[in-house]
Parts: C-alpha cells; structure tokens; sequence
C-alpha cells in the first residue's frame, strides 16, 4: 500500500511567490538527477571486471573488454565437480540459518521490548560485542571443540547453530526498534477480545515489524553467503562446503588466482542472492507500511 | 489476514525445508562424525570389495581417509585426480587381493595454505584427522613440538625398513623430518633460480646463454637492460610484506645463502641476526629498488606476485628469480595461468650466484632455496599396518610414476626423476644442477615470525630506512622471538 | 476484529527506551518463552565460546608449537605487548579513520540519501539502482578484492580511464581513501535497507500535515522523520561502526599497505597473531578491540543523547 506522492500546494503567505518555488523544484530535480547519475556511475563500474572477465579468455587484473571473448569458462568451470553443488549448499545453509536467526530474534525482541529491563539496550551490546569476537579466527579453537564435544563436527547443524548464535544478537538489536515503535493500542484491543501471547506475536507484531523482518533475513542470508571460516572449520566431507570455501579450488597450487574460474565462478556466486533478494523484496516488501490489514 | 497466513505458511514451508535438508546431509555424514579417529568424515563408501573367495574369514572392513589441499578441477588437481582415479582404486584392489577389506576415502579441500594447515591442527588436536595426509615440509617442527604428530618408527616400527627410502635423497627426506627423526615421506620438492627474458636480453645486447656468477654481474645486467630497454623492470626479486613467504623463500634466503650462511644454524643453534651477511642482502635489496633497477610498487600491491608473473610472460620483466613452480604452473602453455607458447625459445634460466665465487654457503659459487611437503602418518590411526602401506604405495615407483601422468616435474623419487625429466630442460637443470646445492628452511614454529621480520626489513630499506636502522630492528624483533642466546649479530 | 489499519492514536515512538511494562501487554510467562530459543542459542553457541576465547587471551596459547601442547597463563602480556608496540597505535588510528570515513560518512550517509530518495521515487530505474547498490554489498569478499583492484589499477583500470588515461596510482598515493571509497560502496546496502525499513516506520500523515502547515522537505526531514527515527539510526551506527571496526576485506586489496597505510586492527591483529597461529595474542587483541568498541558506542549515547 503506497502512497503517492501529492503535488505540493502552494503554501500560506509566509511562502515565497510561485515563480520562486518554481525555479526552486527545478533545481531540486536537476540535483535528484545527478544525483542519480552519480550514484549509479559509482556503483556499476567497479562491476565491470564481473562482466568483462567470465567471458574472456585471457582476463588480467584490469577490466578491459574481452580481448578474446569467449564462453568456454563456463563449461571448464563445471569442470570442477563441487562447482554448482557448493552453490546449492550455500542455499541450504544460508535459507536455514535465517530462518533459525529469525525464529529466535523475532519473539526474544517482542519480549524484551515490552517487558522492561534496565540496561536491555547495553545488554544487547554487550552481546554484540560478544559476536564480533566469535567470528574473528581467535575464536577458532573454542569454536571447533565445542562443536567436536557435541559431536557435530561435519554436520550443518553444527554450522547452522553456530553462524546463528553469532547473528542473532544483531538480529535482536536491529529488530527491537522496529517492535517499540508499535504502540501498545494494537495488542491492548486484541487482548480484550481474548487474543493469546503466541496470536498477539504472529497476528500482530510480526506483520507490524516486517520491514525490520526483511531487513534481517536479507541480511543473514547475505552474511551466511560470504562465511568462509565457520563452514571451512567445521565440515569435512569436500561435497558439503559451500561456495565461500569453494571459491578457493581456484587458486593453483602457487597461491595464484585463476582469473578465468575465479571471474566465471564469482559471477554465478552472485547471482542466487540477488535474485533471493529481489524475491523478498517483490513478495514481502521493505516497504509496507499500515499496520495490520483487517 | 490473507497475507499473514501466507507469511506463516510460506514461513514454515521454508523452515521444514531448510532443517530437512539439514538434518538429511548430517543424517549422511553423522556416522562418520560420531566414528573415532581414522575417518574424520566423508561419503559413505560405495564399494566395498564382495566377500574374499579363497582367504579364511573375511577381515573386518577397514576404512581410510586421505586428506590433501587439492581439489579434483581446482587447486592442486593433479594430485586430487591422481588419488581419485589411481590411488584409491588401485590400493583398495591390493588390499583386497592380499584378503583385506579396506576402503579409501578423500577428503580434499582447496583452500590457502595457512587454512589447510589450522583445519590440520584443529583435528589432530581433538584426536581425529584422515589417516594420511598432506604436510608441507616446513611444518613438520611445530606439529611435532605440539605433539600432534609423531616419528614413523615410533607409530609402526616396520617403516624404517621400507626400500623406498633409498631413492629419496637425504637432504630430501630431511625435509619431513624433525630432531633427526621421520615423520613422513616427501612428494616432491622445488628449486630456485634466475629466469631471464631472451627477448629483453637482446635488445639490451646481453648474450642469450647469459651465466652470472656473482651478484655484481646480476646488477651490471639490471643497469644495461635499464639504459637500453626502456618500459621494461630489468630485475623483479621477491620483496615486502605484501609477498609474504614468497618474499623470503625466493629473495631474501637465496640471497642471504650466497653470502655463506644459513638462517639457522644447527650447530651453534643461532639464527642470522643482525650480521654483515644480513646487512649485505639488504644492500642488495636497496640497490635495486632505489636505483631503478626494479620495480618498488609491485613489491607493495596485494597481488604484486600476481603481477610479476603477468608482465613477465608479457615480456615487462627482464629478470625474474622464482621457483621451477612458475616454469610448470605460470608460463606454461598447457594450463599455465599466464602462458607463454614459445617459453623454450624466448624464456632463459641460469643458476642463482653466490655474492662472489665461492662465498655460498658450503663454499659454493651456486645456490638455492628448496621447499615441498609431504605425506605424515596419522598417530591416531586405528589401522597402523594398512595406513603405512597406503602411505608407502603412494611413494612408491609406479604411483609416483603415475602422478606425473606424463608432465615433467621433480619427484621426490631418484629413480622417477631420472626416468622421466629428460624432456623437460628446465626440470632436468633443477634436478640436476640446482637440487644438489639447495638449502632447506628452518622448521621451526617460530619460522613464521622470523620469515616476516625479514619480509619487513627488506621493505624498509627501499622506503627510507638506512640498512643499519633496518637490521637493528630485524635484530630486536628476532630477539624478542628467539631469545638473545640464539641470536649471531656483529661481526 | 483486529485493528484496522488507521491511524495510531498516539505518535509513534522513536525513542530506544522500552515502554513502560503492563502486566495486560505481555504477560511474564509468555515472555520468557518467547526469550527462551535465543537465550539457549546464544548462551550456548555464542557466549560460552566467546568468554572462551576471551579467556586465552591472558594465555601463550598458539595452535602449533609447544605452547599447543603446554599452554601456560602469562597475565597481561598479551596485552602490554599489543598497547606497547607503536604498529598497534598506528593500526588504531588508521582504523578509526576508515570507520569514520566509510561507516559513519559513507555508509550512513549515502545510505540514507537513498532510502530517502527512494521514498518517493518508484520504476524501473530505481529498481536498477537498488539492485546494483544491493548487489554491490552481496558479491563474496574473495570476489570483490578483484573487481577493486582491477577499477583502482594505475594503468588500465576502469577509474583512471574513465578520467581519460589520468594514470594515477590510485592504491599506492591515496591507499586509505581508496579503501574508504571501498567500503562505502561495499556495505551502503545495509544502511539502505535499514533507513528504508525506519523510513516506512514515520505515518505519512504526519508529513502531509506538515507540508499542507508549508514546511519545506528539508524541515519535514529535520523535525518530524529524523526524531522519529532516532532509535534507527542510533542502531544503525553502533553496528556498522562495529562490523567496520572488524572488517578484513581492506587487506585483499591493499594487504594493509603500502607502507602499512592501511593497516586497520583486523589486519593487524591478522598479521601478528593469526599468521602464526598465536592465538592468546589474537584473544587478547581481539579483547582490546572489544573495549575500544565499547567505548564509542557510549560515546555515541552520549552525543546522541545530549542532542535530546
């Protein structure tokens, strides 16, 4: 449900005349564009080397239009026989990591806003700061023998479990502005009409909170994507790890880069999750905004 | 509500979805995770061998595990496709000829170095990791100090005795061996040496069959390639921080060999601190990056190896030191990362001078730098007897033989090299010319550190530092490493 | 019935300050279970491991070498050692700088720039913009060194072409600014999608009203959203100020140089304790590096606080 924007009207007397305002919007769209143009410059052309080098067969570290263009990377990339599957995997663990993360922020934020703790806020901080030491390699050895001792040592519940206790603080942080700024007016009505704790939360606050919602569940799949350390520590078996850790089968022996796999790869290693992205984006939106649809 | 029971559904769909999938490829795996120490996971075995005919009472399966930091398709693929197709089933069909079941498994990863190695020690820490599995030469010190790793002979006594061992030369086999001891068996090892582009070289009138034989030569080469062949780096020797190992292994120790010592010296039990012989490599280091000689900004880049190897098959470069790694792996026009189709015509190679005749060390007017790795023996193996024998088999003549599948490179074996790099020049001169007189790194945990203070002092004195200052410094740092009782500095 | 979606009667709140209890909003029982999965999660996955960790700070413990086998508790050595070498100091500073420059500048301040410019703006082409943006934040680190070094390249990178063959040496005389420049492309998403979320949290109403009473956008934008969404923004700058202050991806590009110009904490941290795998002295920087988080965020508190 978006609302246009109206025109604007011109003001009481204390505004300036018409023509004033006038010339006023045109610079601002002016700015708007070039704006636009600026932004959208920075952000695509870093991007050239993704598309120029996967079709080159001879990429170097410049991205320089195919000198001799080709399509055979691809097919040499499949080559390998982890190549698409890790892809798969870092499905699997990004889609379960969420949803675990978000199972687990969404009702602790619900609580931990409406029943007052003094100090939640520098709690959850504390927690954060917490999660920022986990995932540095110091962390490595506690990591892998408590995921040993509990004998999950190439399993991914063991990766999931780990990679969601280290999100979920942020999850929490993140999610708790958007619950407090409901007001309690909702819940209070629905409590009169004998609506239960769980109902409140799934009828409710989740609608209410889905923009926030959105937000983490982009951002732990994003997350997840990217992990190299906590799948490579953790799992054994070559047909399990994802595509952070798979990556690096590109690399010869030296500790050289192949840039024909390595480009070819990094573009199919981007696609899922924009196209996840946009999924989300399309069905649930970071834009809703209304309270709850009767 | 429509939309919030959608949410929900959808919600949980996913959720089912995701921890069934979870649990299904643990559910495959957990087995192996919960198995004690000899599989530290992979796939299930498919194969095992039917029930033996003739022997008595079919021996208990037996099931092994490699590990290695080579993928099949990726990093190291020769060695992950040799294991894959040759080792495992031609291993698994001995055992079972001699009554045994034994199956193999792989456990291939293809990750940096440093990460292969932490994934290692995580495992052999908590009393678990493959049976046989890759070490680099260099590591050999500080796993044992550690205590995760032990001598061959104390695991299985009858490993001394393997005849195999023969055909590794000495200086080889102590690359896998610590205090005296054998841990494991070498795969190979590697040379360094001064490459040289035939090109560059003609247009600066130097001679094509070019053979320094001291480091003033190198320079007065430099200079002439500097004043005649503009837009060409006439020199490019590993330096800085950026390089990391590479700095060291392919700059600063061959240097530092040539002025007559090593890094660490066994016998007074002393690394090389503050020393003329120090300061004299950094003179060289200062020379050519502040003379124009080479090229200070790819010493500094993040991937200036990278871009070492790129302009030198691009004809940017005039000299290059490195290790036969980039002959085989870089310009090699068959699957090289920067191919070069005419490298036996355009491409030249001569050996690495001391200082001056004859002020090697050992008194040699030549020298190198050398590193491999090798295959270790898991101490906490359940199936001492057959993991030796696989790790044997890998070693020996026809599986080293069929390893290198037709490509020249320098095996660890006598009798392969001999038979197999005739075809390759540059092979056969690092077998035979550059092999004998290298010197191997100081296996030492603390190798690392030092490697990096050395990395750090050659980048200094090209940004600034006078060669003193730089030394004093390298000097400080090593003691505070090391301890000042093993620290040679002066004269 | 459930509440239709109108207007609340009450401005929303903006404020990071809980509402007052009620024993009719949520009753304690209720709570606790719905406290209990991220309770479990975190204490066992999460806080075990770190005070672990934080624990081998005040050891010599490294993963090879005799001190793998016989670790043994050394105090604060780590730590005086850390403070006291000058490389450390300089890694400190460099890396508020990059924090500043890429996390509170860049990122926050593009990101809400879009978000608000987004607002009002919908099609095709701000579709496009807020997929590249996104996609920017979403490429894998091991990539995206690739693609920066190959824009930033002296002679035939995208940049210096693009500013007609100006061949400036991008990585080597401004490496910190490029960095900087990096990350505010790399991670404007987050704060994008974040702003944008907080932006839809502000009743249109509110605007409309005051723009009919004749407040220009600049004054909506300063009276009415930036208030409301002060909580947002408070978050927003304690995470990304953390996540920059951890960040490594800078040293697949510049490798923490030259000349260590860019040698933040994680980097550092990196190359003096993860290289050699002395993993106390990593513990006990990673230690530091926790105070010194802790000590901007109440910083931050304060300033945004005393803004009230």
């Amino acid at each position: 449900m978006v609302r246009d924007h109206p025109a604007p009207t011109p003001g009481p007397t204390q505004e300036p005349s018409e023509s004033a305002l006038l010339v006023r919007r045109f610079l601002s769209r002016i700015g708007f564009y070039v704006f636009v143009v600026i932004v959208s410059a920075f952000f695509a052309l870093p991007m050239l080397w993704l598309v120029f080098a996967p079709f080159d067969a001879h990429p170097t570290l410049a991205a320089t239009p195919p000198s001799s263009p080709t399509l055979a990377n691809f097919p040499d990339l499949l080559k390998d026989p982890y190549a698409l599957p890790s892809l798969v995997n870092s499905v699997v663990l990004a889609a379960a990591t969420m949803v675990l993360v978000v199972a687990a922020a969404a009702p602790a934020a619900y609580a931990l806003s409406r029943v007052r703790i003094p100090g939640r806020d520098l709690l959850l901080y504390v927690l954060l700061l917490f999660s920022s030491v986990v995932t540095g390699t110091a962390a490595m050895v506690p990591l892998f023998l408590l995921v040993f001792d509990l004998g999950l040592i190439n399993t991914y519940i063991g990766v999931v479990l780990v990679l969601a206790g280290g999100l979920t603080p942020a999850g929490i942080f993140i999610l708790k502005d958007f619950v407090d700024s409901m007001p309690k007016s909702y819940e209070e009505s629905a409590r009169v009409f004998g609506a239960g704790s769980f109902q409140i939360l799934r009828d409710i606050v989740l609608p209410y909170a889905r923009p926030g919602l959105a937000v983490i569940a982009v951002w732990v799949v994003v997350n997840v994507w990217s992990n190299f350390l906590i799948p490579f520590i953790l799992l054994r078996d070559p047909g399990m790890l994802p595509a952070a850790v798979v990556v690096y089968n590109f690399y010869t022996e030296g500790g050289q880069a192949n840039l024909r796999l390595i480009s070819s790869f990094g573009l199919l290693y981007s696609i899922p999750v924009v196209v996840m992205y946009l999924f989300v984006n399309r069905r649930y939106g970071f834009r809703f905004y209304g309270g709850i649809k009767g | 509500m429509n939309a919030n029971r959608r949410l929900t559904r959808m919600t949980a769909l996913l959720a089912t979805a995701a921890l069934v999938l979870t649990a299904c490829s643990s559910s495959s795996s957990s087995p192996s995770a919960t198995a004690a120490a000899s599989s530290a996971g992979g796939n299930q075995p498919s194969s095992s061998p039917a029930a033996q005919p003739s022997s008595s009472p079919a021996a208990a399966p037996i099931t092994l595990t490699i590990a290695a930091n080579a993928v099949v398709g990726g990093k190291s693929d020769q060695e992950a496709s040799w294991i894959t197709n040759y080792v495992i089933p031609t291993f698994q069909k001995q055992m079972a000829a001699q009554g045994e079941n034994v199956t193999v498994n792989f456990n291939g990863t293809g990750v940096a170095d440093e990460q292969y190695k932490a994934q290692l020690a995580l495992d052999l820490k908590s009393g678990s990791g493959a049976d046989v599995f890759d070490m680099d030469g260099i590591w050999i010190g500080e796993f044992a100090q550690a205590n995760y790793i032990k001598p061959l002979n104390q695991i299985l006594p009858a490993a001394d005795s393997w005849d195999g061992w023969s055909q590794i030369a000495t200086a080889v086999q102590a690359n896998m061996s610590y205090q005296g001891q054998r841990y494991g068996i070498s795969s190979g090892t590697d040379g360094r040496f001064l490459y040289f582009n035939k090109d560059v070289f003609a247009k600066a009138g130097l001679p094509a069959d070019w053979a320094p034989t001291s480091w003033q030569d190198i320079l007065t080469a430099a200079q002439t390639i500097k004043s005649k062949v503009p837009g060409v780096t006439p020199l490019q020797i590993d330096a800085g921080t950026a390089m990391g190992e590479a700095t060291t292994a392919q700059g600063f120790l061959p240097l530092l060999v040539g002025t007559g010592v090593k890094l660490y010296d066994e016998t007074s039990q002393k690394w090389q601190g503050n020393t003329p012989q120090i300061q004299n490599v950094l003179n060289f280091y200062k020379q050519v990056y502040t003379t124009g000689l080479g090229d200070p900004q790819i010493q500094l880049a993040a991937k200036g190896r990278d871009q070492s190897f790129q302009e030198f098959s691009q004809l940017k470069i005039g000299i290059l030191a490195e290790s036969d790694y980039m002959w085989r792996g870089v310009i090699n026009p068959t699957g090289g990362v920067d191919p070069m189709s005419n490298r036996t015509t355009e491409v030249g190679w001569t050996l690495m001078p001391a200082m001056t005749p004859g002020s090697g060390v050992n008194g040699q007017s030549f020298v190198s730098i050398s590193g491999g790795g090798g295959r270790v023996l898991n101490p906490n193996t359940k199936n001492p007897k057959e993991a030796w024998a696989l790790l044997s088999f890998m070693a020996s003549k026809d599986a080293v033989l069929q390893y290198t599948n037709g490509q020249p490179q320098i095996t660890q074996r006598n009798d392969v090299n001999s038979q197999i790099l005739s075809s390759d020049p540059v092979l056969t001169f690092v077998a035979t010319k550059v092999l004998p007189l290298t010197v191997y790194r100081p296996g030492f945990a603390v190798y690392p550190q030092v490697s990096q203070a050395l990395q750090l002092a050659s980048q200094e004195v090209f940004n600034g530092k006078s060669v003193s200052d730089a030394a004093t410094e390298y000097n400080a740092t090593l003691v505070k490493l090391v301890g000042a009782d093993h620290v040679a500095s002066g004269g | 019935m459930s509440p239709r979606a109108a207007e609340p009667t009450s401005p929303p709140r903006g404020a990071s300050t809980p509402p007052e209890a009620s024993a009719a909003a949520l009753p304690t029982r209720g709570a606790v279970a719905f406290l209990t999965p991220a309770l479990l999660l975190i204490g066992v996955f999460l806080v075990f491991p770190a005070l672990w960790t934080l624990y081998l700070g005040i050891t010599d413990y490294r993963l090879t070498g005799i001190q793998a086998a016989y670790p043994q508790v050394i105090g604060l050595d780590n730590f005086t050692s850390a403070l006291g070498d000058p490389a450390f100091a300089n890694s400190l500073w460099v890396t508020v700088l990059y924090v500043l420059g890429s996390a509170v500048i860049g990122q926050m301040g593009l990101g809400f720039a879009l978000a608000w410019t987004f607002r009002r703006w919908h099609g095709p082409a701000r579709s496009a913009l807020e997929v590249l943006v996104i996609t920017a934040w979403i490429i894998p680190s091991s990539v995206v060194a690739f693609l920066w070094i190959a824009f930033l390249d002296t002679h035939n990178g995208t940049l210096n072409v693009a500013l007609g063959n100006a061949n400036i040496p991008w990585l080597f005389s401004w490496p910190l600014l490029s960095i900087i420049v990096f990350n505010t492309w790399r991670g404007t998403a987050f704060s994008m999608l974040l702003f944008g979320g907080a932006l839809n949290t502000v009743p249109p109403s509110y605007l409309e009203t005051a723009r009919l009473a004749g407040a220009s956008s600049w004054q909506q934008l300063r009276d009415i959203v930036l208030p409301s969404i002060r909580g947002h923004i408070l978050t927003n700058l304690l995470l990304i100020s953390l996540w920059t202050f951890n960040d490594f991806s800078p040293y697949l590009i510049t490798a923490g140089g030259p000349n260590f110009a860019t040698d933040t904490l994680p980097i550092y941290i990196f190359r003096n304790a993860l290289v050699n795998f002395q993993l106390g002295y990593g513990a006990a920087i990673s230690a530091i590096l926790l105070l010194i988080n802790l000590g901007i965020a109440l910083i931050y508190l304060r300033l945004l606080r005393a803004r009230s």
